[in-house]
C-alpha cells in the first residue's frame, strides 16, 4: 500500500489517508461542480461559464441572475443531490448484499417508486406533487417489504437480494399492467417519469433532498467503519466488536431513504446507483465500500449526463435517464474492455 | 483427461443412492403428469370452457363442431407455451450455472434488451407491423447482443461477474435507446407497451414453426452441457483439474442460452422471471446436480407458464391478462416463500 499516508498528531492520534482515494474524491467533486456550471449555462438562453459564476456570486446582471438562481440552479442542485443519493445508496446496497449487482434498481426499489407514481398518473391523473408523494410512498413501502420479507433472525445479504428480485418482479408486472390499461397520453407521461428526468425541478424539491442528505450522509459515513469490517463476514466482524445486525439495519434504512427520496424527486434514473460505486471503486483502486467516492461519482455522473442530454438533443428534448443509461452502460463496458486484470469487483 | 468418473458420480453411487435416485426419477414422472394436466387445462379453459370430451374430439377426431375450432385456436398457444416455457427454464438454469450467480437470468445478459431494441427498431424505422415480421428482428437482436456481451465480458477469460456486468451495461445502453424512441414516438410506445409484457395469445402456427429449429438445437445443446457445467460449478481450478474444457463449456453454454431465450422471446415477447425462478425452485429439491436440474426445469417451466396463462384467461373474463404479468404476480410470492423457507441454496 504505497499510496497510504499516515497523519500523526502530537496527541498520539493517527489517521490513515489513502492518497489515491482522497485525490479521486477531490477530482470527482471538481468534475461535478464544473459540469454544474456548464449545465447552468446551457439552455435556450446560453450563458458563458464566467457569467454563471458571477451570477451565482450575486454580481451578474439582473436577467442572468434570475435565470441562474431561480430557474436553473435548483434543477442542477436536484441533479447533484439525486446523483449523490443514488451513488451512496447504491454503494451501501452493494456492500450490504456483497453483490455488485445488488443495487436498488435490481432489488426493486426503483420499480416500487415507479408503481407508486404510476398509480397516481394512471388511476388518478395526479399532479406532479401527488406523483412525487406516490413515488416516495411506493419506494419506502417496497424497501420495508423487502427488509421484512428477508428478515429471519437477521438479514442475510444473499436472501435480501433474492427476496428483492422476487418483489421487483411482482412490482414490475404491476407496472406493465398499469401501462397497458392506461390511455396513451398517460402512458407517454408515465414513460417520461419512468426514464428519470430533471426538467422543471425547482426549490421545492431541493429543500427536502438537502435536509435528508444533511442528516443521512454523516450518519452513513460515521458507520462506514463497521461496514468495512462486515466485508470480512458477520462472524469475524462480530468478534471485532461490530454490532452487525444493528449497523446493517441502520445502513439499509439510510440507503432506502436516500434512494426513495432521490427517485421521488427525479424518477428512477437508470444505472447511476449501479454504476457509480463500480466506477468509483475502479478509480480509487481501494477495497471497502468506497462510500464517499461513490457519492461524488453519482453526483458527477448525473449532472454530466444531464448536460450531455441538453447539449446533444436540445433543451428538454430527452430526459436525463436516457443518457445515464447509454453513457453509464458504455462507460462500464469501456472499463471492462480496458481492464485486463480479471474481476476486481 | 485421465479422470474418468468425476466425483459427483461417485457421490451418487456411494451412500444410499437408490432411494434418492428413485425419488428424483419419480418426481420427474409426477412433473410430466402435472405438465400434461396443465396442457389439457390450457386447451379446455378459457372464455368458452370445453369439456374433456370436446377437447378429445378436437385433438384426435374432428366432429365438425365449434369445439374443434376452439381447440385448434388454443392448441397453438398451448404448444407455444410448452416450447417457450421449456426454453426459458433451460436457459435460466444454464445461465445460473455458467455465471455462478443466482441473479443470472436471460434478461441479465442483455437478451431481453436486445430483442426489445430490435423490435422497436423494426416498428419505428422499418415499418414492420406483423408478429411474423418481428420474430426475426427479435431473434437476431437477442443473438447479436448475446454475442456482444460474450465478447465484452472477456470471451475466453470470461468470469461470472464480468459477464454479468457486461450484460447489465449493454442492457442499460439499449434500454436508454428504447426509452428515447418510446418518448419521442407515441405510436412505438403504444405497440411496445403491449409487446414488452410477454404474451402467448398472438401465437400462430407459423410463429412456432419459425422458432422451432432454434429451440430444438438449443435444448439438445443445453442438455448435453449438464455434465461439463457440473464441473464448472466447482470453481475454475477444480474444474480444470477434473479435465473440463472451461472455455468451450462457457462458449457453448452461452450459445445454448442465447438461442433458447432469443427464440422464446422472439415468439412471445420478454417473459421475465420464469427462467430465473424455476431453476431456484428445482434446485431446492434436486440439489446442485445439473443432470437433474435441467430436465426438471425443462418440464416445470412450461407447467408454470401454461398454468399462469390459464389463470390469466380466467381472472379477467372475457378479456385476459397477459401471461408475463401472471407469472410474476404468482411466481413472485412463491419464490419469496421458498427463499425464506429453507437455507438459501447456494450455487
Amino acid at each position: 500500500m504505497k499510496s497510504n499516508r499516515v497523519l500523526r498528531t502530537p496527541g498520539g492520534l493517527s489517521l490513515r489517508l489513502d492518497v489515491r482515494a482522497v485525490t479521486v474524491v477531490a477530482l470527482l467533486l471538481l468534475a461535478a461542480l464544473a459540469a454544474s456550471v456548464l449545465l447552468i449555462g446551457t439552455g435556450d438562453f446560453p450563458i458563458p461559464a464566467g457569467d454563471v459564476l458571477k451570477a451565482l456570486a450575486g454580481d451578474g446582471n439582473a436577467g442572468q441572475e434570475f435565470i441562474v438562481n431561480e430557474l436553473r440552479l435548483p434543477r442542477v442542485l436536484v441533479g447533484l443531490l439525486v446523483g449523490a443519493s443514488l451513488g451512496l445508496g447504491g454503494a451501501l446496497f452493494q456492500a450490504v448484499t456483497r453483490n455488485p449487482l445488488g443495487s436498488p434498481d435490481v432489488l426493486g426499489l426503483g420499480q416500487g417508486a415507479t408503481a407508486g407514481a404510476l398509480v397516481m398518473i394512471v388511476l388518478f391523473s395526479g399532479s406532479a406533487a401527488q406523483v412525487t408523494i406516490g413515488a416516495l410512498v411506493g419506494g419506502l413501502a417496497t424497501g420495508l417489504a423487502i427488509y421484512l420479507l428477508a428478515w429471519k433472525r437477521g438479514v442475510h445479504g444473499y436472501r435480501l437480494v433474492l427476496v428483492g428480485i422476487g418483489v421487483s418482479a411482482i412490482v414490475t408486472a404491476v407496472n406493465s399492467y398499469l401501462l397497458t390499461v392506461s390511455d396513451i397520453a398517460d402512458a407517454a407521461r408515465a414513460v417520461v417519469w419512468m426514464t428519470g428526468s430533471l426538467s422543471g425541478r425547482d426549490w421545492d424539491q431541493v429543500w427536502p433532498l438537502l435536509g435528508l442528505s444533511a442528516v443521512l450522509v454523516p450518519l452513513v459515513l460515521a458507520n462506514a467503519r463497521g461496514l468495512r469490517m462486515m466485508e470480512m463476514g458477520d462472524d469475524v466482524s462480530n468478534t471485532l466488536g461490530v454490532r452487525v445486525e444493528r449497523v446493517r439495519a441502520l445502513l439499509m434504512v439510510a440507503a432506502v431513504l436516500l434512494t426513495a427520496t432521490a427517485t421521488a424527486a427525479a424518477g428512477p434514473v437508470s444505472f447511476v446507483a449501479l454504476t457509480a460505486p463500480q466506477l468509483a471503486r475502479r478509480l480509487t483502486r481501494s477495497p471497502g465500500p468506497n462510500l464517499l467516492s461513490s457519492l461524488c461519482m453519482g453526483a458527477a455522473l448525473l449532472v454530466t449526463a444531464d448536460w450531455i442530454s441538453q447539449r446533444a438533443f436540445g433543451a428538454d428534448q430527452l430526459p436525463v435517464g436516457v443518457v445515464t443509461g447509454v453513457l453509464g452502460g458504455v462507460h462500464l463496458l469501456w472499463l471492462l474492455v480496458i481492464e485486463r486484470r480479471a474481476a476486481r469487483i | 483427461m485421465l479422470v474418468e468418473s468425476p466425483p459427483e458420480q461417485r457421490a451418487e453411487t456411494a451412500p444410499a443412492p437408490p432411494t434418492r435416485r428413485a425419488i428424483r426419477a419419480f418426481g420427474l414422472v409426477v412433473s410430466v403428469a402435472v405438465l400434461v394436466l396443465f396442457a389439457l387445462a390450457s386447451i379446455a379453459i378459457g372464455a368458452k370452457g370445453l369439456s374433456l370430451e370436446q377437447v378429445w374430439h378436437g385433438l384426435f377426431q374432428d366432429t365438425g363442431t365449434y369445439g374443434d375450432v376452439v381447440v385448434d385456436e388454443r392448441l397453438s398457444r398451448t404448444v407455444l407455451g410448452l416450447l417457450a416455457g421449456a426454453a426459458l427454464g433451460l436457459s435460466g438454469a444454464v445461465l445460473q450455472a455458467l455465471t455462478r450467480n443466482p441473479l443470472a437470468d436471460p434478461g441479465l445478459l442483455g437478451i431481453n434488451a436486445g430483442a426489445s431494441a430490435a423490435v422497436v427498431t423494426a416498428m419505428t424505422y422499418f415499418g414492420v407491423t406483423t408478429l411474423n415480421g418481428y420474430v426475426w428482428f427479435a431473434f437476431f437482436g437477442a443473438a447479436a447482443v448475446g454475442a456482444l456481451v460474450w465478447f465484452l465480458g472477456g470471451s475466453r477469460g470470461a468470469t461470472p461477474v464480468r459477464l454479468a456486468l457486461a450484460g447489465t451495461a449493454v442492457s442499460a445502453a439499449l434500454y436508454g435507446y428504447l426509452q428515447a424512441v418510446m418518448i419521442t414516438d407515441d405510436a412505438a410506445l403504444n405497440k411496445m407497451r403491449f409487446w414488452t409484457v410477454g404474451s402467448l395469445s398472438s401465437a400462430t402456427d407459423s410463429t412456432i414453426l419459425q422458432v422451432l429449429p432454434f429451440l430444438a438445437v438449443g435444448t439438445l445443446l443445453a442438455l448435453l452441457l449438464a455434465r461439463p457445467l457440473n464441473a464448472v460449478a466447482m470453481g475454475d481450478d477444480t474444474a480444470k483439474a477434473l479435465g473440463a474444457n472451461l472455455n468451450r463449456t462457457r462458449a457453448l453454454s452461452m450459445l445454448a442460452a442465447v438461442v433458447l431465450c432469443g427464440a422464446a422471446t422472439a415468439a412471445c415477447g420478454p417473459i421475465a422471471f420464469v427462467g430465473l425462478m424455476v431453476p431456484h425452485v428445482v434446485r431446492s429439491f434436486t440439489g446442485p446436480d445439473l443432470r437433474w436440474i435441467l430436465p426438471y426445469a425443462m418440464i416445470l417451466s412450461p407447467a408454470l407458464l401454461l398454468g399462469a396463462d390459464v389463470i390469466g384467461r380466467v381472472v379477467a373474463r372475457p378479456s385476459e391478462l397477459q401471461v408475463g404479468i401472471i407469472t410474476a404476480v404468482i411466481g413472485g410470492p412463491v419464490f419469496i416463500f421458498l427463499v425464506r423457507r429453507r437455507r438459501t441454496a447456494q450455487l
